[in-house]
Formats: structure tokens, C-alpha cells, sequence
């Protein structure tokens, strides 16, 4: 398709465009525009729950995964403002659970810790809850840490076995909400489809077993530029 | 300019930070000509003698005696620096945070799989040991702390960095390398 079949819209002063449809998210990286995600993943049903993506239009603020972009939109994405949001949502994040890093095998390849590091969160401002939260380690190849689960539904969205979820929500409605793990799926996933659970959980909430610490520190994803730089550093197509 | 007085000390921690302290190598050749040290495992000085400019904090608060050193930093330091994990969130000993003391004495000394004859069943009970606080507290909830140091432990480079910049006054640098939490 040529360029005059896309939407042009602006992002920060920068002139961008968009295929119909498309949210401004994933045009934004299409443009060479980093706008941070924790449960955002292409070719997933977008969820709005981690809030990081948070954007500003019109002088409204909205979640840039969910929302579509519109001919002539004007988007505000690198303000001081909305990096202080971000940046307190990390924290929120942060002390809603248990991450502890030293000890976390998805260390360095973490998506909330890379955003953490892209923000400089030096301390969450906030008080640690130290919530007390469960492991399950029952399946043959992979364990659920719920620890460091930060409710992004990515895997309830992106992990099947036989067309069926593997996790889900259980106890909706309150303190209780967790995700939970169906046992008997999650012990029929193969290597490969175990390796692709881990891949698609940002934190260290599931992990494929026997494959920790594989990376020495210092090569790991986000050890030497921060989260996005890929997407800043990509060559614009048109 | 008069040496800018430096304290240091390791509450629940490992001293992996101090270690990472000393990693900056042949630099401790300009550190001293620029700072002074007090009560410190460095130069194991055990109490203050003096007012501090800066006071570096490795390591959470488990127990009463941690409490007491870090308030004791506090009063005589005018800027505390939380180092590491484990000062600024507890760390890894904060991984007991969501089980009972009384479950992880019974542990430690009882049923774990490494005790060996303890027929009497005793558990550490000299009422000089420091009583272990309900779970482990990052400093910053304890008392005011200045700045934060993040690693496990941070880089070398970070902590001299940052003490530079604390001394001379100026900006501190952060390239992206140094400030991690592992």
C-alpha cells in the first residue's frame, strides 16, 4: 500500500502514520517512536491494564494500546508529565509485589525492571506491601512465581495448549484476584511451547524450568541499552 | 577544601556492597585524599567520634540492633545513602517477609534438613542477641535516607560516582550501564 492509504497523525511534534485501525502504540513503533508497554503484545487482543502506555490527547489522557489512531490526531507521548506518571506506575508495580531482583532468573531480561531502568526509579516512593503470594511448581516444565505476577494477562491472552488457555482469572471481585495455572494443560505444553510461555510473560512470573541464569550478566537484553532503543534505533521504511 | 567525614556500615547484608566498595580499585588513592573515615568496617573505627558528612548504609533492618545503628547513623550523618538491594527493599533477607518468625526459627533450628543433634531443642535465646524484628524493613522506612544506590551489588563505578558527586558538589552521572538491580 502507499503512503497516501495511511493516516497521518503527529506524535510530539513528529509527523507519523498509521494504517486505519492501527493503535497508536504499535504505529507509534512502525515510526520509530518507543511508547512503553508491560501488557501490550502485538497480535494479542490489546488489554489497557498495565496503564504505563498512558498517552495524551486532546488533553486526555488514554492508554495508547487500546486506543486507535485518528487522522490528525495529535499525540503527547515524551512529556515530563507522562514520564513522571510512568515512572510512578513502575513504582506502584514495584511494591504491589515481590520483585526481587538479585534472586529473579528473568533478571536483566525483565520487561517491568528494563522500564524501571528506562524511568531511573532509583526507589519506589511508595511503602512495600510484601504480599504474600504462591508458587506453583507442579508442571514438568515450567513454574508459576506469582510473586512477581503483575496481572498484565498476557498469558491468559497468548498462551494455549489445543486452542484452550493454560491461565486465567479466579477470584474476581477483590483482594483474591489472581491468575491461575490449569495444571493439566500446563503439564502438556511442550519444550517449545514452555520456552514461549516464559518469552511471553514480561516478569519472572512464569518461568521455563531448568534454563535459569542461562545468559551471564552483562549480554541479557536490556544489560547495555535500555528498553525501546531498539525501536528508537530502527530505520524509518517511509 | 577540609576532607568531607565518611561512615559506613552493613546492617543485614552480606557485605557485598562494601565489597563492591572496594572495587574501585586503585581510586581509593584519591577517596582518601578526599574523604575521611569514621566509624566504618574499613577502618574499624566502632563508634563515633565524630559528626559525619556522609553515611553509607548496606543492608535492611532485621533486628532491634539494626534499628539502633541505623538511628545512630542518622543522628550523626548528614547525608545517608541507602546501598544496595537490601537497604533500599530488603533484600534477600526480606524473602522471610511472608512467614512467621516463629516458623523460620523452627526452621533454622529445628526441623530444617541441615540441623544436626539439637536434642534439647534449643533455639538462640541470650538475652544479649538482638530481638529479629516481625519481617525485614527497608531503611527508608525506618528513618529519612537521602539518596538511593540501586544493585546487587551496585557497581563499583555507581558508588564512586556518586560519592564524588556527594563530596565535590557536582552532577552525578548515570550512564545507563551502572543502575541495575541485580
Amino acid at each position: 500500500m502507499k503512503k497516501a492509504e495511511k493516516i497521518t497523525f503527529k506524535i510530539d511534534e513528529k509527523t507519523c502514520y498509521a494504517w486505519p485501525g492501527q493503535s497508536i502504540v504499535d504505529a507509534a513503533r512502525d515510526n520509530g517512536i518507543y511508547i512503553p508497554s508491560l501488557c501490550h503484545v502485538e497480535g494479542l487482543k490489546p488489554a489497557g491494564s498495565c496503564r504505563i502506555c498512558n498517552v495524551t490527547v486532546n488533553g486526555r489522557n488514554m492508554t495508547a494500546c487500546t486506543a486507535p489512531v485518528g487522522e490528525g490526531m495529535v499525540v503527547e507521548n515524551d512529556t515530563p508529565e507522562l514520564n513522571e506518571l510512568r515512572k510512578t506506575i513502575v513504582e506502584v508495580l514495584f511494591v504491589s509485589g515481590n520483585h526481587f531482583c538479585p534472586s529473579c532468573e528473568k533478571s536483566g531480561n525483565c520487561e517491568l525492571q528494563a522500564v524501571a531502568y528506562r524511568y531511573q526509579m532509583m526507589v519506589p516512593q511508595f511503602p512495600y506491601e510484601f504480599p504474600v503470594k504462591g508458587v506453583d511448581a507442579r508442571p514438568d516444565l515450567i513454574l508459576h512465581d506469582r510473586n512477581r505476577c503483575i496481572m498484565c494477562k498476557r498469558c491468559v491472552r497468548g498462551i494455549e495448549k489445543d486452542g484452550k488457555a493454560v491461565f486465567s482469572f479466579e477470584g474476581r471481585g477483590g483482594e483474591h484476584l489472581q491468575i491461575s495455572m490449569d495444571i493439566d494443560l500446563a503439564s502438556q505444553l511442550s519444550e517449545e511451547e514452555a520456552f514461549e510461555a516464559m518469552e511471553i510473560c514480561p516478569v519472572g512470573a512464569i518461568l521455563k524450568k531448568e534454563r535459569g541464569f542461562a545468559i551471564p550478566i552483562g549480554e541479557r537484553k536490556f544489560d547495555k541499552a535500555p528498553i525501546g532503543s531498539e525501536i528508537e534505533n530502527s530505520v524509518e521504511q517511509d | 577544601m577540609s576532607k568531607k567525614i565518611l561512615a559506613t556500615t552493613s546492617l543485614a547484608g552480606c557485605f557485598g556492597c562494601h565489597m563492591s566498595f572496594l572495587d574501585i580499585d586503585e581510586r581509593i588513592l584519591e577517596l582518601i585524599e578526599l574523604v575521611e573515615f569514621n566509624k566504618s568496617p574499613i577502618d574499624d573505627i566502632k563508634t563515633f567520634t565524630k559528626e559525619c558528612d556522609i553515611g553509607l548504609i548496606e543492608g535492611g533492618c532485621c533486628n532491634s540492633e539494626n534499628i539502633e545503628v541505623l538511628k545512630e547513623f542518622r543522628k550523626h550523618c548528614k547525608i545517608l545513602v541507602s546501598v544496595g538491594e537490601c537497604a533500599i527493599m530488603g533484600g534477600l533477607p526480606a524473602l522471610r517477609n511472608g512467614i512467621s518468625i516463629k516458623e523460620c526459627l523452627e526452621e533454622a533450628y529445628l526441623n530444617g534438613p541441615t540441623v544436626g543433634e539439637n536434642t534439647e531443642k534449643i533455639m538462640p535465646n541470650d538475652p544479649e542477641l538482638p530481638m529479629l524484628l516481625d519481617k525485614v524493613y527497608p531503611c527508608h522506612e525506618i528513618v529519612k535516607i537521602d539518596y538511593f544506590l540501586p544493585g546487587c551489588a551496585p557497581r563499583a563505578d555507581l558508588i564512586w560516582n556518586a560519592l564524588v558527586a556527594l563530596v565535590t558538589g557536582n552532577e552525578l552521572e548515570l550512564p545507563y550501564e551502572v543502575v541495575k538491580f541485580d
